[in-house]
């Protein structure tokens, strides 16, 4: 009869683990450091893996700065990040696009903080033998009009497209800036930064698009558009013109510990140093803006 | 008795937390894998037959045929390959060469089970997909790709469950078959594969099973286009790497998001019909 009890007790707390772990979330509260006071407490933040290793570099940082402080950093991609946040599962959420671009997110209710700046060109495989491209021949290229490179000015080659994923927030830029909006012909399409370089390296007459952080060493060449060369300086003028933000969302307006990550990240020390460090451009360093509508203005 | 009952309790308990983990998992899956359907009012029939997949359009389109095809296809293709390889293994331990094939072939085929898949879609992005590039044709990308990775990767599955097959037949088979005057060859064509059939078949459906769900070694090296596959050297895309690409881009509760787990939802069934066929073939097992 004890025993009977025992395994009672035990069974229900099975289920209530099971079902806990069924449908929890991750629903800790942060306690923030108010009025100057230490910080301490946990921060969850999730969202677009191309800010990853930015974000949780400064998180590392941070810690260091605030001992008792536990920041977490999950990459998921933009759409996981927006929805973590929107439901309050976590208190930043990053995305490389405005929330407003994505299906079933209360924009209105999440406050945005742009922490910096990506900027993106097409790169092709060395051997291609370009290094400029007109934008009215880049969409010829990435819309399958034009299927060799010896049309212009390059190798006899076949063209060899290399695409991101439609959900994809860097397809989303290239197609919005570069593309004028034309929808990509079919090619290879992998998600993940490293390995679509690869392809491009490896893959004779390959096309892709890339941040500029993946285009610094000497694999891949970056085309210039337009006789622009992509460069930090001219993302940031507004010459070139493939670049987004790398958005921190919260909910509401930013309070406790998410505030004082959020201030952290646009700290003259992390804009000057992390930023650029980890190739992106500073939001500090922008003359130009940008709303969701992708209209340009000057700062 | 103390004892008794409480070994008794723990190991139900056991069993009760894994059905029930089954079917939270086939409820939560069956609700969000419909909602693309019910909620967001995707056409069922064209998602199953249309090979048109545009969810970024203005009139977006979703047409699922292309991945399913792919998924199809890849399980099918790499079954072909890894089936005579495992079964051939398997004889070739249990009736040539039980003693010294056992010992050098058992651990290889086990060592191929604990690669992880990424390493498997690594090793096909630097080392199979130039390959075929250069000697076969194509991109490199593809079909052909993508099955020659998910055929090793079922090797082991298929080897294993094949060897425990034939190794559990019957020593009077073999030897009434031999004192009848059949060769050995003679005796494992005409006996012992046929005896042991069920449970080969039953081994290459597992295999097929394995291969239909794995996602991130087929992602690296089929290429992932939308476009139906005309060839086996062209790119395709199947229903796992669709799912894996786009998920955490998009967001929950939004159409392509409910899409990607309708998706997830024909997996599951296929799951089961694999389950049921592997059922079925085992019932008809004579020994």
């Amino acid at each position: 009869m004890k025993n009977l009890k025992k395994l009672g007790l035990i069974l229900t707390v099975a289920m209530v683990a099971v079902f806990a772990a069924a449908c929890g979330g991750a629903k800790d509260g942060a306690s923030g450091g108010k009025d100057g006071k230490e910080l301490s407490g946990s921060l969850v933040i999730s969202g677009s893996s191309a800010m990853q290793p930015l974000v949780a570099a400064a998180a590392e940082e941070f810690m260091n700065d605030n001992p008792s402080v536990d920041v977490q950093v999950n990459a998921g991609g933009s759409g996981t990040g927006l929805s973590q946040v929107a439901e309050g599962s976590v208190q930043i959420g990053n995305s490389d696009v405005f929330a407003e671009e994505k299906d079933g997110i209360p924009a209105d209710k999440l406050e945005d903080h742009k922490v910096a700046v990506v900027g993106m060109t097409a790169a092709v495989n060395p051997k291609v033998g370009i290094k400029n491209i007109s934008k009215e021949d880049l969409i010829k290229v990435f819309t399958g009009k034009i299927t060799n490179w010896k049309d212009l000015g390059g190798k006899d080659q076949k063209i060899v497209l290399v695409n991101r994923p439609d959900s994809s927030g860097t397809r989303a830029t290239f197609v919005k800036y570069a593309l004028d909006g034309a929808t990509p012909a079919e090619g290879i399409t992998e998600d993940a930064n490293n390995t679509v370089l690869k392809i491009i390296n490896e893959t004779d007459g390959a096309i892709g698009y890339l941040a500029f952080s993946y285009l610094k060493g000497d694999q891949a060449t970056p085309l210039s558009i337009d006789g622009v060369e992509p460069t930090d300086e001219n993302v940031q003028n507004g010459k070139f013109p493939i670049w987004a933000y790398e958005h921190s969302y919260t909910k509401g307006k930013a309070d406790g510990l998410a505030k004082a990550f959020i201030d952290y990240m646009m700290s003259k020390d992390v804009q000057e140093s992390l930023v650029p460090d980890q190739g992106y451009i500073p939001a500090s360093k922008m003359k130009v803006e940008r709303d969701a509508e992708g209209k340009m203005s000057n700062k | 008795m103390n004892g008794e009952f409480r070994g008794r309790m723990l190991v139900t308990l056991c069993a009760v937390i894994m059905i029930a983990a089954t079917i939270a998992i086939t409820i939560f899956l069956g609700t969000k894998g419909l909602q693309a359907f019910f909620k967001n009012g995707v056409n069922p029939i064209e998602f199953l037959t249309s090979s048109d997949w545009n969810p970024l359009k203005e009139n977006p389109e979703y047409g699922a045929l292309t991945f399913i095809v792919g998924s199809f296809a890849v399980t099918v293709l790499s079954a072909i390959i890894a089936a005579p390889l495992g079964i051939g293994a398997a004889i070739f331990m249990t009736e040539i060469a039980p003693s010294w094939g056992r010992k050098i072939l058992q651990p290889i085929v086990e060592l191929l089970v604990g690669i992880p898949s990424v390493v498997y879609g690594f090793i096909g992005l630097t080392v199979l997909v130039p390959f075929v590039r250069s000697h076969i044709g194509g991109l490199g990308f593809g079909l052909l790709s993508g099955t020659i990775v998910l055929s090793v990767m079922i090797l082991p599955t298929v080897t294993t469950i094949a060897t425990d097959a034939m190794a559990t037949l019957p020593k009077n088979l073999r030897e009434g078959s031999l004192a009848l005057g059949a060769t050995r060859w003679q005796t494992i064509k005409k006996v012992l594969i046929p005896a042991a059939l069920p449970s080969l078949l039953t081994a290459i459906v597992l295999g097929m099973a394995r291969a239909f769900g794995e996602a991130l070694a087929v992602q690296m090296v089929i290429g992932n286009s939308r476009d139906l596959p005309t060839s086996i050297l062209d790119t395709a895309a199947t229903l796992t790497t669709i799912i894996t690409l786009n998920m955490g881009n998009t967001t929950y509760g939004s159409v392509e998001n409910n899409t990607l787990w309708s998706m997830g939802l024909i997996l599951l069934i296929m799951s089961f019909g694999f389950i049921l066929l592997i059922r079925y073939l085992a019932s008809r097992r004579k020994l």
